[in-house]
């Protein structure tokens, strides 16, 4: 049986300098396979006399099992340096930059708005709106503004060439439009693009305001102090905002308000007007004010947005400049 | 209204200082807007007298003085005013004067002869951009006192931004008043006593327009000296309140105006004829004014009318013939009282207003006239002499005062505080207010200044005021508890912005007023013409957003960006009268469809990318896309919009010809929706799946070119059995093993049937249909 040592070391030593999977498994079949060295040795068993057969068998079977061993592990040798080549050969600069498409973004007045939006939303307002072009009666008349009267002379108004259409000076409006068609309770704001003619470094001909109205029964000019000022502090995230209401006219609100807030070095910033809704309002869209009643406001947004972002051009709002407006994306 | 501190405190002296009265006032409602000092700080300046002028031996254009500064001899100054003259009087700076700017004043050599002080112009002192000489001094002017308090300029400025409906404030009594109830200090308005006539002439005054004019009072005065000069303490009030001195006459009138809020006119009454009528304008009658406006009057015009027609516009302004001039003698004062009604909204008409119809478009105290005339002439007599005949009053009925009546209860309804019955009816006493207990009420007469108190709610405002707003505490409103509707078949406008942005678009907000020639370009004409626009570039509403897109895309061009990417939602305006305002949703791309980088080969951006664009906006709506013709796009590369049928909006690339006069080097592609239809969303709802695999089919059909993708798609999706899933586009192609002017089309064809798994027969079969109709309908074969 030496030869049996001399094909198991010859067997190891062929496995072990093999790279190459197919290659082993050829060199596999020289010594395993059908015609190999050691399935001719267990043909040859039959020849021995009866007596040593088992212990040669045996010893057969032995070396067998070592050369499927060495093979299993040469094999899972070789899968694993193929492995470590192909990673190193796949490895990417993951620095490089993602590929796809640029984002866009939403313009600083829409993020603005959809902040006020949400705030608003949060306590039970629902949002309204109405049309651009306006019709004196809803912009003024209706709103205890009548003809001649000198609250007029506050918006410098733009009219259209050829009838009574006018481009509405304040989103107020809306107001009576929505409560021509809604009965109390009413929680609404309104967004929307107003004009006037005015135009400098703070004055756009076009800029945006955001209405609110809430009537109800029981809603009193303290609900407004703390409706407004909660959502300038909530706006801001300053729960030390000071917001301050002094006493102020608009023909459609009473008593009425201006809305500042405290700004910077003690500076007192104007942030909108409000007030009660006026009673001549509320009987105008026939609803009762000895059992209704509540409170208005607008407020500028390009200015809130001016606040927010630090922004100190109202124009750079509407020349659309790329670089600006992905600033706030 | 801007007046001084000094004069409103000779009224009202509350235990504030300047920035806290000016704080009460603002929380009040009456806006200190700006707090300013009468002049800028300097010191060492006194009244001074040029004793002597003589000339400087080395410089033509000094003059060297011997002025009295009082305080011993007289000193040497030398000075370079052209108008230096022996006798005047004038503020001079003395050696250790400081002025505005940092200058200090020192003895000091001036081209040889030695100068100690320095004679002053107003714009030395920083009083005004007047250098155009020495700011002369009246000859009374006490030589050798301080000027700053000579001329009063220890002293702040107040502007008031009043609202329209606080005209009882637009006076110095006006404001001092609310300040007394306000701060509870003691008003102590100015006694006016009434002059005694001497001389027995009137003018007969005539109320026509008894709804219009409810009070007129006139007087005569003879012999007035109109060059007298007014006097300096007048003329520095004046000035303070930014009024520039005229002549005494009318610098009274202005002053009285200030004081009281009374407008007073004087006439020269040598060029008025017979008897005065208050009456409306007469077709035809024009007037020329003071500001030498010729005005055509409407029969609306209230006017002050003599025997040859028009002599004022009432309440608004004098006529200039017949104006007080230098040769005036004799003088018809007018103290008026004309309706709000009556003056309102003409001055904006007319394009010119005046402090007079400022006022009386606001209310003025209609208890003032024959007060405010009695003040005006006094101080004409102390200034010009003269001889005073008496008043002549017209009266037509007053303007009522009917007390208004307040339910106490609803102060703490409104307001949300309860100051109590005692402290409310408290705050209307100090208001000059009279009031009556009525049970739970009070009654509450208004004063003949207020014109803004006709309602309960006014009563509300004013306890509020007074009260104090800032001591209205903040309370939270318990409310009903009931959610928002979420309807989920509504997209928000929030969530197509939102889209879009995710999509690579930047959101512009661009006017909503454009030019004309953006118009005509690509929109829809006629648009809606602004009549007051405030530039012909401004000047039409838009019916379309892509003029202002493309606007923005050159602005941005211009600033060096290559790669534009722009949307906005907002109104168009169509229809006569603006009758339709539907939202749109516009975009524009252009340039590279990928921004710069290293991982995607570079492209521009074509008609497809931004029809992907849009398919994903609206999904899961599908938009079918259509030929067609728009004036803004290319007639080859533009389609209408359609969703479920209904035109939508257009997309396309921007037509070459605008190209070109836009001057873009790239064409870029745009779409504008209507956005309402892209709002409505279904609701999902569930299909059963298959349990039962699918089975997928290529399909390649030629065709000729004009054959186009969606016909073919359509008759194929029309004749598919039911076990026809899926019919999906997913090759072009054209070139080698095709004839010149074909094409083949590559369709995926999923097929299934959720009972049973499909049999290859009876997917053939399903094929088959799918060839035979396409072969009827446009020609194809199968590509082999």
């Amino acid at each position: 049986m030496q030869d049996l040592d001399t094909i198991v070391g010859e067997a190891l030593a062929h496995f072990t300098a093999i790279d190459d999977p197919d290659e082993l498994e050829r060199v596999k079949a020289r010594f395993l396979g059908k015609t190999g060295a050691l399935t001719d040795l267990l043909k040859g068993l039959g020849k021995l006399p009866p007596a040593e057969r088992p212990a040669a068998g045996s010893r057969i079977n032995e070396a067998k099992a070592k050369l499927e061993a060495a093979l299993d592990e040469r094999r899972e040798a070789i899968r694993v340096a193929r492995m470590e080549v192909r990673l190193q050969e796949e490895a990417l600069d993951v620095t490089l930059p993602g590929r796809g498409a640029g984002r866009g973004g939403l313009h600083p007045i829409t993020r603005t708005l959809d902040r006020i939006a949400g705030l608003f939303h949060s306590l039970g307002f629902e949002i309204a709106s109405g049309p651009e072009v306006e019709t004196d009666f809803y912009n003024f008349t209706a709103l205890n503004t009548p003809q001649d009267h000198p609250a007029r002379s506050m918006h410098d108004t733009f009219y259209l060439e050829g009838g009574q259409s006018l481009l509405r000076t304040h989103t107020s409006p809306i107001q009576i439009r929505y409560m021509e068609t809604h009965r109390p309770p009413i929680k609404i704001i309104a967004p929307g693009r107003v004009y006037r003619v005015d135009y400098d470094a703070t004055h756009s001909p076009m800029f945006h305001q955001i209405e609110g109205l809430w009537i109800d029964r029981d809603v009193s000019f303290a609900n407004l102090k703390f409706v407004l000022t909660d959502f300038l502090q909530r706006l801001f995230e300053r729960d030390d905002l000071v917001v301050r209401f002094r006493a102020s006219y608009f023909p459609f609100t009473e008593p009425s308000a201006e809305v500042d807030m405290r700004w910077g070095e003690g500076r007192w910033l104007e942030i909108g007007g409000c007030g009660m809704v006026h009673p001549n309002v509320l009987r105008q869209v026939a609803i009762d004010p000895e059992e209704y009643q509540g409170f208005a406001f607008g407020m500028g947004l390009d200015r809130i947005a001016m606040l927010r972002y630090g922004v100190d051009d109202l124009r750079l709002f509407f020349e659309n400049d790329l670089r600006f407006l992905r600033q706030f994306n | 209204m801007k007046f001084s501190e000094q004069w409103l405190r000779t009224f009202v002296d509350p235990a504030l200082d300047t920035e806290a009265l000016a704080h009460a006032l603002t929380m009040a409602g009456l806006e200190v807007e700006e707090i300013a000092w009468a002049a800028p700080g300097f010191d060492g300046v006194v009244v001074a007298e040029v004793r002597h002028v003589g000339s400087h031996p080395d410089a033509d254009r000094l003059r060297v003085c011997e002025v009295d500064a009082g305080h011993g001899t007289p000193r040497t100054v030398v000075c370079g005013a052209p108008d230096v003259a022996a006798g005047m009087r004038v503020p001079c700076a003395l050696p250790g004067a400081k002025l505005p700017g940092g200058i200090e004043i020192r003895e000091a050599s001036v081209r040889g002869i030695a100068s100690a002080g320095m004679l002053c112009s107003a714009r030395e002192l920083g009083l005004s951009d007047d250098a155009s000489g020495l700011l002369r001094l009246p000859s009374d002017a006490p030589v050798g006192t301080d000027f700053r308090s000579y001329y009063d300029l220890d002293d702040r400025l107040l502007t008031l931004k009043l609202t329209s409906n606080r005209g009882d404030c637009l006076s110095v009594l006006g404001v001092a008043r609310d300040a007394a109830a306000l701060t509870g200090a003691t008003l102590r308005p100015v006694s006016i006593e009434p002059v005694t006539p001497t001389i027995a002439d009137r003018v007969a005054v005539r109320i026509e327009a008894g709804d219009a004019c409810r009070r007129y009072c006139g007087r005569v005065v003879r012999h007035v000296n109109v060059g007298a000069a007014t006097p300096l303490w007048m003329r520095r009030r004046l000035e303070k309140s930014g009024l520039r001195s005229i002549g005494a006459v009318v610098d009274v009138t202005n002053y009285v105006m200030l004081e009281l809020g009374q407008p007073l006119h004087a006439f020269d009454l040598a060029k008025l004829e017979g008897d005065i009528r208050v009456r409306f304008a007469r077709t035809g009658e024009r007037l020329l004014c003071l500001n030498e406006a010729d005005v055509a009057l409407a029969p609306d015009y209230l006017v002050i009318a003599d025997a040859t027609g028009p002599v004022a516009l009432a309440g608004i302004m004098g006529g200039k013939p017949t104006a007080v001039g230098d040769d005036t003698v004799d003088l018809f004062l007018e103290s008026a009282f004309f309706e709000p009604q009556a003056i309102g909204g003409r001055s904006r008409r007319l394009g010119f207003a005046s402090d007079s119809s400022h006022r009386f478009e606001r209310g003025v105290d209609f208890g003032m006239a024959a007060c405010a005339l009695e003040r005006a002439t006094r101080l004409i007599l102390e200034c010009c002499g003269g001889e005073p005949g008496p008043i002549t009053e017209a009266l037509t009925e007053l303007p009522a005062r009917p007390p208004v009546r307040l339910r106490t209860a609803r102060v703490p309804k409104l307001l949300g505080i309860d100051p109590g019955a005692d402290a409310v009816a408290a705050i209307f006493e100090r208001l000059s207010m009279l009031v009556l207990r009525d049970g739970d009420s009070l009654a509450v007469t208004p004063p003949s200044f207020r014109f803004d108190i006709v309602r309960e709610e006014d009563l509300v405002e004013e306890v509020a005021r007074v009260y104090g707003y800032d001591r209205i505490a903040p309370q939270p409103l318990a409310t009903a508890s009931a959610m928002l509707p979420l309807p989920e078949t509504t997209r928000t406008i929030r969530e197509l912005r939102a889209g879009l942005a995710l999509r690579d678009y930047q959101e512009a907000v661009t006017y909503a007023f454009v030019d004309p020639a953006w118009e005509a370009d690509f929109g829809v004409p006629p648009p809606l013409v602004l009549a007051n626009p405030i530039a012909s570039q401004m000047s039409v509403m838009r019916t379309t957003l892509l003029g202002g897109l493309v606007d923005r895309l050159r602005f941005n061009l211009n600033r060096r960006q290559i790669r534009v990417r722009l949307f906005e939602i907002g109104t168009v305006f169509l229809g006569a009268g603006g009758t339709q305002q539907p939202t749109r949703v516009g975009g524009l791309a252009y340039g590279p469809v990928l921004p710069e980088q290293w991982g995607s080969p570079a492209r521009n951006i074509d008609f497809f990318d931004v029809k992907g664009d849009l398919e994903a906006l609206c999904h899961p709506l599908a938009p079918t896309f259509e030929p067609a013709h728009h004036p803004a796009l290319h007639p080859g590369r533009a389609a209408r919009v359609f969703l479920a049928g209904q035109p939508v909006g257009w997309c396309g690339e921007l037509h070459p010809r605008w190209q070109r006069k836009y001057e873009l080097p790239l064409a870029p592609v745009m779409f504008e929706l209507d956005a309402e239809y892209l709002q409505g969303v279904p609701v999902p709802t569930y299909q059963e799946l298959s349990r039962f695999p699918s089975v997928r089919r290529d399909l390649a059909l030629v065709v000729d070119e004009k054959v186009s993708a969606a016909s073919l798609q359509g008759c194929l999706l029309r004749a598919a059995p039911d076990v026809v899933w899926e019919v999906v586009l997913f090759d072009v192609y054209r070139g080698k093993g095709l004839d010149i002017g074909k094409k083949s089309l590559a369709f995926r064809i999923l097929l299934q049937d959720t009972q049973r798994t499909l049999t290859d027969e009876e997917a053939d079969a399903a094929m088959a249909v799918l060839i035979t109709a396409a072969e009827q309908e446009h020609g194809a074969s199968l590509r082999s």
